[in-house]
């Protein structure tokens, strides 16, 4: 039942590193994660990989599989020809700390920047009422396990590291995307997605959403409805207005 | 170690899952610098892997809720041995911290009149879990983490840095606690941790501590925990002085996917059965109604046509049997696959595609879709799932004051969450963790600001450090030891064979000398390559820890000769009212653990009296119904 495969893993910290080979056995129904397990408990005990949930559910797992940026956990062995090389690397957009690990804090400063969730002065908790219909949107981009896959993958950032400074990412304008969505949210951050967390680098090639392992629509269901609502603002001298001096200004 | 970092806090939370997470807000809330310490990174705890629910009767759904009934439900779950004052607070506080997140903005579904609903769930008499799909752990540690940014947005806008007051230490693993001051005098003084991806040592000066670790399920073979629960703080507060309570009680799970191998033990969330799935076995037959217990006969349907109903007219019906408390589920599995009456990889099958229509199915339970899709090619909208025990949660931990978490024996040591012992008994209700996490992180939190308050600074006693920072580097001195991955790999094979969902006097001694020659060579961890992210230390440092916590396990099932829970002894397969009245408490001794009987308080007349005579009387002794004023049935 059980075969011996060919990897490659990148080894290595920093600034170096190389692709080192393993010969590994594998069995029915694992995934790379699996044989990757395998390979550091019996032959490279420091081999660095992050996992949790080995289900999908965590978004640790990150890395790229034969150059395509996946979920370790999700990527069965049945997907791969039996005498062919499977090749792990870390995230390409991201600095390497040691073999797949890489370091992620990027994502969690743009993040940071993101103005918090205001609810209505006065609602006092227990009195909150929403429709389903209303928190559905929101809810799809909550589904996100903050695997930074699109943040990888987008080119503006795969390819630009200067680009880092001045645009957040998907995952990032996905949340302010969210909080816009939210139905009981007062503040409004569409300027700050514009002109601090960069909205305008994305030029909608949808390449984030084709990676995201939760199927979110990140391009079609946030990125371009927040770009419409930021246009349709700048458009709309009251509204503007309305924004600067912060009261409710949603464009539903 | 002159390239040790050094930081002083009011209060470091080692955790950031749900329990450390809320633990940090009401401290920070009450003015004080927090720390909040995890092995992995930020969001990606346990608790982001929580499905089903969390329980709180808030009402929305059934109108009949409220928190005695959500008390009576856990004191029954956990076969009265919960610590009742847990149970108490934990029931009235849950719906307030679950309104809460709302606004702190979680988007739980909604019922039609807008409200957050909630669905059925094993062993509550009312829909009481709220929750989003199957991914309401997600939201709920999103929802915390987001809480924590706006912290520090709010502590950027005063003081211009977003880390003045709270301070996440993602990827940093504690690996020693610290006290200063003798007898009387001796508290919570710091932390020792060191960062994954440099191996740089970290120490903190703190005065109070919150352990929020979690749990130990690592232990087992078959488990759908994680790489981080090793009992890490389980045992650093047994080690500072503390003391664990009710540790033989673990809680298997009964659904678990058995095939292929490599996945088997990963969770299939029990609202597939709230939802409308039915277990069955290779004859086809719905067999939970032939294993519905004495002291549940009247609360569980008899007929699978009373049981359907139910669905649709819960005030009117009795219960399906599949709904019965966990550990019940798990051994009438385990009796099944015995019995030859398995489905083909050694499980039963489980079925929701008989059930309801495809599209709900994905509705109610989209990661459950994806998950038999993406992991074993199996589409439950159509066939069956395959499924089997895995353990899941540990019942017993850290022995804590019930209204503060203070632990027991330890001043300025705290404890939530996961890694704290009492409230579920000897069986845990689902949805009751994610709850617990709630309640008991925020009043962790609370009394550790409180305590901070008064309490001097301590010292730290450099010898003492580094004396600790040599032991964790000693794995590296060995040119030649054992592999840490080899020893883990036997304690979980051990575990699960020996002191597993039945256990016998015999099979458990074996395991205890198992896990003797298992420390002794743990004395020999050999590792290679160097500092920086090299998991193989990581867990060389996490080993003796996990060595120490299953023989506290081992150890308090061996002592425990009764059936009850988690618990399953098949040389003593009855329940005895007279160790309903008995906590076994594990404490150290010299290297290893010394259990002890202790009294178990009984609750007070006022909640007695929620309970009828005739249930209460399959329960306790007879001097503790007359001490109640109930007669015996
Ligand atoms: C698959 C699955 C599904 C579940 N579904 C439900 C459900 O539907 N409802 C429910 O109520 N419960 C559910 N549970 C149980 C529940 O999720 C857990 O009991 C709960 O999340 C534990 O939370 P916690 O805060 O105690 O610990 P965790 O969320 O596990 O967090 C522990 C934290 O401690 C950190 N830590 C541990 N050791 C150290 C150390 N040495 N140094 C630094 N940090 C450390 C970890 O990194 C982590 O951040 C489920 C559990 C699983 C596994
Ligand atoms: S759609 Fe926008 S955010 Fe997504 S990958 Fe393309 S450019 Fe990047
Ligand atoms: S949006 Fe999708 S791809 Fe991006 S971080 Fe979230 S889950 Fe990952
Ligand atoms: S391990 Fe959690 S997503 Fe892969």
């Amino acid at each position: 039942m059980g075969y011996l495969a060919k990897f490659r893993l990148w080894r290595g910290d920093h600034g170096t590193g190389s692709l080192v080979d393993y010969e590994v056995e594998v069995n029915e129904g694992e995934v790379v994660l699996d044989v990757l397990h395998r390979i550091q408990a019996t032959q490279a005990n420091d081999l660095a990989i992050r996992w949790n949930c080995k289900a999908g559910k965590c978004g640790s797992c990150s890395a790229e599989v034969n150059g395509r940026p996946r979920l370790m956990c999700l990527t069965r062995m049945n997907t791969f020809e039996e005498d062919e090389v499977v090749t792990v690397t870390p995230l390409r957009a991201f600095p390497v700390i040691r073999d797949l690990v890489t370091d992620v804090s990027y994502n969690y400063a743009k993040a940071r920047e993101v103005p918090a969730f205001q609810p209505p002065e006065g609602l006092q908790p227990g009195e909150y009422r929403m429709a389903q219909e209303d928190v559905q949107r929101s809810q799809e981009f909550r589904k996100c396990i903050e695997c930074f896959l699109c943040q990888n993958t987008c080119h503006a950032i795969r390819d630009h590291e200067e680009n880092k400074r001045a645009f957040a990412g998907p995952r990032v304008l996905m949340r302010v995307a969210e909080l816009d969505m939210h139905p009981l949210d007062t503040l409004d951050r569409k300027r700050m997605a514009q002109d601090d967390l960069g909205l305008g680098y994305c030029n909608i090639t949808k390449c984030c959403t084709e990676v995201c392992p939760e199927h979110i629509h990140i391009t079609d269901n946030a990125l371009i409805p927040l770009k419409e609502r930021v246009a349709d603002q700048k458009y709309d001298p009251i509204r503007w207005l309305g924004s600067k001096i912060r009261v409710r200004s949603k464009s539903e | 170690m002159s390239d040790m970092e050094r930081y002083a806090f009011d209060v470091v939370v080692i955790g950031a899952g749900g329990a450390g997470l809320r633990a940090a807000i009401a401290a920070r809330e009450a003015g004080k610098s927090v720390a909040i310490l995890s092995k992995s990174l930020f969001g990606k705890a346990h608790t982001v892997m929580a499905e089903g629910g969390i329980a709180a009767s808030m009402a929305n759904v059934n109108p009949n809720d409220g928190w005695k009934v959500h008390f009576c439900d856990t004191m029954r779950g956990g076969k009265f041995l919960n610590q009742y004052r847990m149970a108490e607070l934990h029931a009235r506080e849950a719906p307030d911290r679950v309104w809460e997140l709302e606004s702190w903005g979680a988007l739980f579904d909604r019922t039609k009149d807008g409200k957050i609903s909630q669905r059925n769930f094993g062993g509550h008499e009312y829909p009481r879990l709220a929750h989003v799909g199957d991914r309401t752990g997600l939201e709920m540690i999103r929802t915390l983490q987001q809480r924590i940014v706006a912290l520090q947005q709010e502590d950027k806008r005063i003081h211009g840095d977003y880390e003045a007051r709270v301070r996440v230490f993602a990827e940093c693993s504690a690996t020693d606690l610290f006290t200063t001051g003798e007898g009387d005098e001796q508290r919570v003084s710091g932390v020792l941790a060191y960062w994954r991806p440099s191996g740089t040592f970290v120490l903190f000066s703190a005065k109070a501590v919150v352990i929020a670790t979690g749990g130990i399920g690592k232990s087992f073979k078959v488990t759908s925990n994680s790489w981080e629960y090793t009992g890490d703080g389980h045992a650093l507060a047994m080690l500072a002085g503390g003391s664990l309570v009710n540790m033989e009680f673990v809680q298997f799970h009964p659904t678990g996917m058995v095939w292929p191998p490599s996945v088997k033990g990963i969770l299939v969330t029990e609202s597939v059965r709230g939802d409308g799935g039915v277990l069955t076995n290779s004859e086809g037959r719905r067999f939970m109604f032939d294993y519905i217990p004495d002291v549940f006969r009247d609360k569980y349907a008899t007929t699978e046509e009373e049981a359907d109903r139910w669905y649709t007219d819960p005030d009117n019906n009795k219960r399906p049997p599949e709904l019965l408390p966990r550990d019940e589920v798990a051994r009438a599995i385990n009796t099944e696959v015995k019995a030859g009456r398995g489905s083909p990889h050694g499980g039963v099958f489980l079925d929701v595609s008989k059930r309801l229509p495809a599209e709900t199915i994905k509705a109610k339970l989209p990661s459950m879709w994806h998950q038999f899709k993406e992991l074993a090619d199996v589409d439950i909208t159509l066939e069956p799932m395959e499924v089997g025990p895995t353990c899941h949660y540990v019942m017993g931990g850290v022995e804590v004051d019930p209204d503060s978490q203070a632990v027991v024996g330890v001043r300025g040591l705290f404890c939530a969450g996961e890694a704290a012992g009492g409230l579920h008994g000897s069986n845990r209700l689902g949805g009751n963790s994610l709850s617990d996490l709630l309640v008991f992180g925020r009043r962790a939190g609370d009394a550790a600001a409180e305590y901070v308050a008064g309490t001097p600074e301590g010292t730290l006693d450099e010898a003492q450090v580094q004396r600790a920072i040599d032991t964790a580097l000693e794995p590296f001195s060995r040119a030649t030891g054992e592999n840490p991955y080899e020893i883990q790999s036997e304690l979980q094979q051990v575990m699960n064979d020996y002191v597993g969902i039945i256990r016998t006097k015999h099979e458990m001694e074996q395991a205890l000398k198992l896990i003797d020659d298992l420390k002794l060579r743990a004395r020999e961890l050999s590792v290679v390559g160097g500092r920086e992210y090299n998991p193989g230390w990581h867990l060389a440092l996490d080993l003796p820890k996990q060595l120490l916590v299953s023989e506290a396990i081992a150890r308090s099932a061996l002592t425990r000769e009764e059936s009850r829970g988690g618990h399953t002894r098949d040389d003593y397969p009855a329940m005895e009212p007279e160790w309903r009245k008995v906590n076994l408490i594990c404490r150290i001794d010299g290297d290893g653990v010394d259990v002890v009987s202790q009294p178990l308080p009984l609750m007070p007349a006022e909640l007695a009296a929620l309970f009828d005579g005739k249930e209460l009387s399959k329960y306790l002794t007879e001097d503790e119904l007359s001490a109640l004023g109930k007669e015996k049935a």
